[in-house]
């Protein structure tokens, strides 16, 4: 255990040595701190409206939820630059023999790399969340909300950041660990699309899609299904990483 | 004397390609085994499978007694590798660098500055333990790689070719820390150049096209090539009849006009002779050398004595 927490550690600050972490964080800062001040300002302008509604949308359905939304899609666009080098760039370096020959198993390399780069992701997750705690200065927050917002963006983020860790196990460049990542996570995304665009839906579809059960989770329904589906998505590819990262001693 | 390391009946397949070859030896606590082979010949395949880093095809690795496979923790608990290209992060400064290696191999928290300043002090890394690797010249940065390996004073350490690029000083320097670091533990070191054997090991293996060819002490080695050679330059032509009669030379070369190749049998060296005969005729003494054998010499001596 040890171990892991100091793999990650490393993995953690070894990402703030390069400007890739800073940038990461500035460029997704800024662009959903304009998200966010877009939604607010619709907000103030509605606000005369929504009051004379029973039962209106509050500020977190308009604001909060739309806000974790972008931060979803912004991040399946960034979690797979953020995870391409993971193991790919330690095997192009060749450094990856030090942690091969220390006395160490797979696993604790796999879920120390894991824990390591999701604690960027995990970051990222904290400062959007600011966002929405800055309207505490004038308004009031519809607490459970906001929390299963925070839950389902963690989860995703785990998610993401799992099929990240496998396909830079797998590829053999960067890049291409990139592209897949981002391959598969869109797939996944927009499968409930096709799915909704015909008549006949597939079940099937319905349940692979990410969107589908992020957007329950969004909504605050916290149901068992949804949950296990992302901690199962997680746990499938840290264990097919594992897999993969032992199967390198036996190439052929 | 329990063996540090025994390695029982190795292969390794690559494909269809046979890399090692059914490969078994030991290592005694105190001994430098040094791993002889050209370019492909299976080194760093079979470095690579001592350190758990490749599975081998089949055959079995016992290091201080852990099986490598059953045990692969315990195992590589007693065990320092240093592979071809020393796997460093190039974006930590030393210190950093060891400092995780130091707790990837478990050393406890109290115990990890001594661990290191002590590292650091043996392979001469103390004035640059705050620069970044990156920044390093090569010869620096493999220290370090060393400094890596040595970290944890593991019972067996694994260099493979660890003066690459290094220049001469430093190959020197790190010739004598083998030596030294030989004392007290088991060290297995792979080359290609055989002075670096004959210099730092006790032991020497040679493999060839996977398979162990030679497996002696340095002083087993030295009687296995029983033959030296010497390079004579004269001022005046020598007659190399003359010289030939001497007793213990084996033939003559001619190399050049002047310049001539003696080969003769270690057992009866000749040398004085050959330096008493050239002054008494007058040929005027230039160069009298020994050469040193390549590795080329010692395949074509091994492989001629298996045919």
């Amino acid at each position: 255990m040890s171990m892991i927490l100091t793999i990650a550690k490393r993995e953690f600050k070894s990402l703030f040595l390069s400007p890739l972490a800073w940038t990461v964080l500035a460029v997704l800062q800024g662009l959903l701190a304009y998200l966010f001040l877009t939604q607010v300002e619709t907000f103030t302008l509605i606000q005369p409206k929504l009051a004379t509604i029973d039962g209106a949308p509050g500020l977190a359905d308009i604001v909060v939820t739309p806000l974790y939304g972008n931060a979803a899609i912004i991040l399946l666009l960034v979690t797979p630059l953020l995870t391409m080098r993971l193991i790919c760039e330690e095997r192009r370096n060749k450094t990856l023999s030090l942690l091969l020959s220390a006395p160490i198993s797979t696993a604790d390399i796999i879920l120390g790399k894991y824990l390591g780069s999701l604690g960027l992701l995990l970051l990222v997750v904290v400062l959007v969340t600011l966002m929405p705690l800055s309207l505490l200065v004038g308004g009031e927050l519809d607490w459970g909300k906001l929390a299963a917002n925070l839950l389902a963006l963690v989860l995703l983020v785990s998610a993401f950041t799992s099929t990240g860790l496998f396909m830079s196990t797998v590829a053999g460049h960067p890049t291409v660990a990139a592209m897949g990542t981002f391959g598969i996570l869109l797939l996944l995304w927009i499968l409930d699309w096709s799915a909704s665009m015909n008549d006949q839906r597939s079940e099937l579809f319905e349940y692979l899609s990410i969107l589908r059960h992020f957007q329950n989770l969004q909504s605050g329904q916290l149901s068992s299904a949804d949950i296990s589906y992302f901690l199962l998505f997680t746990a499938t590819f840290i264990l097919l990483s594992i897999r993969c990262l032992a199967n390198d001693r036996l190439q052929k | 004397m329990t063996n540090l390391i025994t390695v029982d009946h190795l292969c390794r397949y690559y494909g269809k390609v046979c890399a090692v070859n059914d490969v078994s030896f030991t290592l005694a606590k105190g001994e430098v085994l040094g791993f002889l082979g050209p370019n492909g010949a299976g080194k760093t395949t079979t470095m690579q499978m001592l350190s758990g880093n490749l599975a081998p095809s089949s055959g079995q690795i016992t290091i201080n007694g852990f099986d490598l496979l059953d045990q692969p923790n315990q195992a590589k608990r007693s065990l320092g590798y240093l592979p071809d290209t020393p796997p460093l992060y190039k974006e930590l400064s030393v210190q950093e660098f060891l400092h995780y290696c130091a707790e990837l191999q478990g050393i406890g928290k109290n115990a990890i500055t001594q661990a290191i300043n002590h590292a650091q002090e043996r392979c001469g890394l103390t004035a640059v333990s705050h620069r970044l690797i990156a920044n390093l010249s090569k010869g620096f940065q493999q220290r370090v790689g060393i400094a890596m390996a040595i970290l944890h004073n593991p019972d067996v350490i694994i260099l493979d070719e660890p003066t690459v690029g290094l220049d001469p000083i430093q190959i020197r320097e790190i010739r004598a820390l083998i030596r030294e670091l030989g004392q007290d533990h088991g060290i297995i070191l792979s080359t290609h150049i055989l002075t670096e054997v004959q210099e730092s090991c006790t032991h020497v293996q040679i493999i060839h096209q996977g398979q162990l060819i030679l497996s002696e002490s340095i002083a087993g080695l030295n009687q296995t090539m029983n033959t030296g050679s010497l390079q004579v330059t004269t001022r005046l032509p020598a007659d190399a009849s003359l010289l030939l009669t001497i007793p213990g030379i084996s033939s003559i070369e001619t190399l050049a006009n002047n310049q001539l190749k003696i080969y003769y049998h270690v057992t009866d060296d000749p040398t004085r002779h050959i330096a008493e005969t050239i002054i008494a005729n007058g040929w005027e003494l230039q160069e009298l050398t020994p050469v040193k054998k390549s590795m080329e010499d010692i395949f074509i001596a091994l492989t001629q004595d298996n045919d």
